[in-house]
């Protein structure tokens, strides 16, 4: 059931951005996204700044959960190199962006991942990092909690329920237990204690084709649970929706959700969300340096447009910081309900 | 095949006002207050719910009340739980009546 390989790697047809795309695009007859967000009356989709700086250091990832819309696993050979790091600290350096969001795959498994993290922070941003948890079980890894500790890194991590068995149903067997060793560790450096300033957020998505549910309300559902049978602590539960790409799009196709789903995206537009999707303050650099509106976009291969510069090599600040977004059908995602994005319920 | 049921016509429901809207929307305001969190939480309604629709056997409210149930945040076991209380309701609700036949049997028996 739980893979052990990317899409990739066994070649199948939806690894390939353009054949997700396709499916996206033109599978099922629902309103095209721009002219739903048009109807709010704000005109295009468009940047409001940039407030984040989320980076995608590679697809290389330990686990191979089944609803990973990057297509990572311990195959992928993807990696940012310490060349376009270098990059991606100048632009920086230029702005007074105040954060930088680290992603992958598992990023700390980018060789260069602990320089970066320690150059961003002589640089005084904040660093979040998105940690799957099981990586700092793994040898040679085990020191990340402390690495984490002394350079002040805000931890994200997925656990997509507080049962072993959804949990494990979606990211691998004995997923769930390893990830709690992993909090408790976090934990016993100060992580989710409220005094200490270590901040480890978690991340719920749904274990299925639904949408989640209210974010407050589940955050503690997650509190009582996890202290009381485990006694680990988190600070903020934030819940995100499956996005239609990757290996979910593989899920929802396979198992005949795909056109219920997207229906169901689309009858929940929320105006409210959609003017607080996450594109609009973020900007979102790929392994090799390409510039994306988001990470979503960046898993399709669509690369920033309406003239804005597409690789880190040329980033102009001005100029992204009100760019136009590109969006496609997938944009219901984060616009249903109570809207989703990289922090969470946003209406 | 053709069957009485087809899952596509839940999304019809509304079309159902369409004899008279009135009617309906008053239905339909009433029935969102009802499941709107209150005393009871929306979980605990959409559990509620998907219980009921096991104890009419209504497959639309079973579909919706399942969906319903999940984006609520309820889990497999309680929505399990739910159905078992339906079940034993009705189960229970056969067997009391036995108390009805008990009366009747006396009444007639020598
Ligand atoms: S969801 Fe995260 S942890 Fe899971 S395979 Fe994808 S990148 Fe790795
Ligand atoms: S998928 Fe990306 S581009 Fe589209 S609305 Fe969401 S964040 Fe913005």
């Amino acid at each position: 059931m739980v893979r052990h390989k990317s899409m990739q790697a066994f070649g199948e047809a939806l690894a390939n951005a353009e054949t997700q795309l396709e499916i996206i695009q033109n599978r099922c007859t629902l309103p095209p996204f721009d002219e739903t967000y048009q109807s709010i009356g704000e005109g295009p989709l468009t940047a409001t700044g940039i407030e984040v700086f989320q980076v995608n250091v590679g697809k290389l990832c330990n686990q191979v959960c089944r609803h990973c819309h990057v297509d990572a696993g311990p195959d992928r050979r993807e990696i940012m190199s310490r060349e376009t790091m270098q990059l991606c600290l100048e632009a920086l350096a230029k702005t007074d962006v105040p954060k930088v969001d680290i992603t992958g795959g598992a990023p700390e498994m980018n060789p260069n991942f602990r320089w970066f993290v320690s150059e961003v922070k002589k640089l005084g941003r904040h660093v979040m990092v998105r940690s799957n948890l099981t990586i700092l079980l793994a040898k040679g890894y085990e020191d990340l909690p402390e690495f984490f500790a002394a350079h002040g890194v805000e931890v994200i991590s997925s656990l997509p329920h507080y049962t072993a068995t959804n949990t494990d149903k979606q990211r691998g067997e004995g997923v769930f237990e390893r990830s709690i060793e992993a909090i408790r560790r976090l934990n016993h450096l100060g992580y989710g204690q409220e005094e200490s300033g270590l901040i480890l957020n978690l991340v719920y998505n749904p274990v299925g084709a639904f949408l989640p549910p209210n974010q407050a309300g589940l955050e503690a559902d997650y509190k009582r649970v996890l202290n009381v049978e485990y006694g680990v602590q988190f600070n903020h539960l934030y819940t995100i929706t499956n996005m239609p790409i990757g290996r979910f799009l593989d899920y929802l196709i396979a198992s005949g959700n795909y056109e219920s789903y997207m229906q169901r995206l689309v009858s929940l537009f929320n105006p409210a969300a959609a003017r607080n999707v996450m594109c609009r303050t973020t900007l979102s650099i790929g392994w090799d340096g390409t510039l994306y509106d988001c990470d979503f976009n960046q898993m399709l291969e669509l690369k920033v447009g309406f003239g804005a510069p597409m690789h880190i090599k040329d980033f102009d600040f001005a100029q992204l910081r009100t760019r136009r977004i590109v969006t496609k059908q997938h944009c219901y995602g984060c616009t249903a309900g109570a809207g989703s994005s990289c922090g969470g319920a946003i209406a | 095949m053709e069957t009485y049921y087809n899952p596509a016509d839940l999304a019809k429901f509304a079309s159902v006002g369409e004899g008279n809207k009135k009617l309906m929307d008053k239905f339909f305001s009433w029935y969102n207050e009802v499941f709107a969190a209150g005393a009871l939480s929306e979980r605990e309604k959409a559990l509620i719910a998907l219980a009921v629709a096991h104890a009419v056997q209504c497959p639309y409210c079973i579909d919706a009340y399942t969906q319903s149930s999940l984006e609520k945040g309820a889990t497999l076991e309680q929505m399990t739980e739910a159905i078992h209380v339906a079940a034993a309701i009705r189960g229970g609700a056969s067997l009391v009546h036995g108390v009805q036949m008990k009366n009747v049997y006396q009444k007639l028996s020598m």
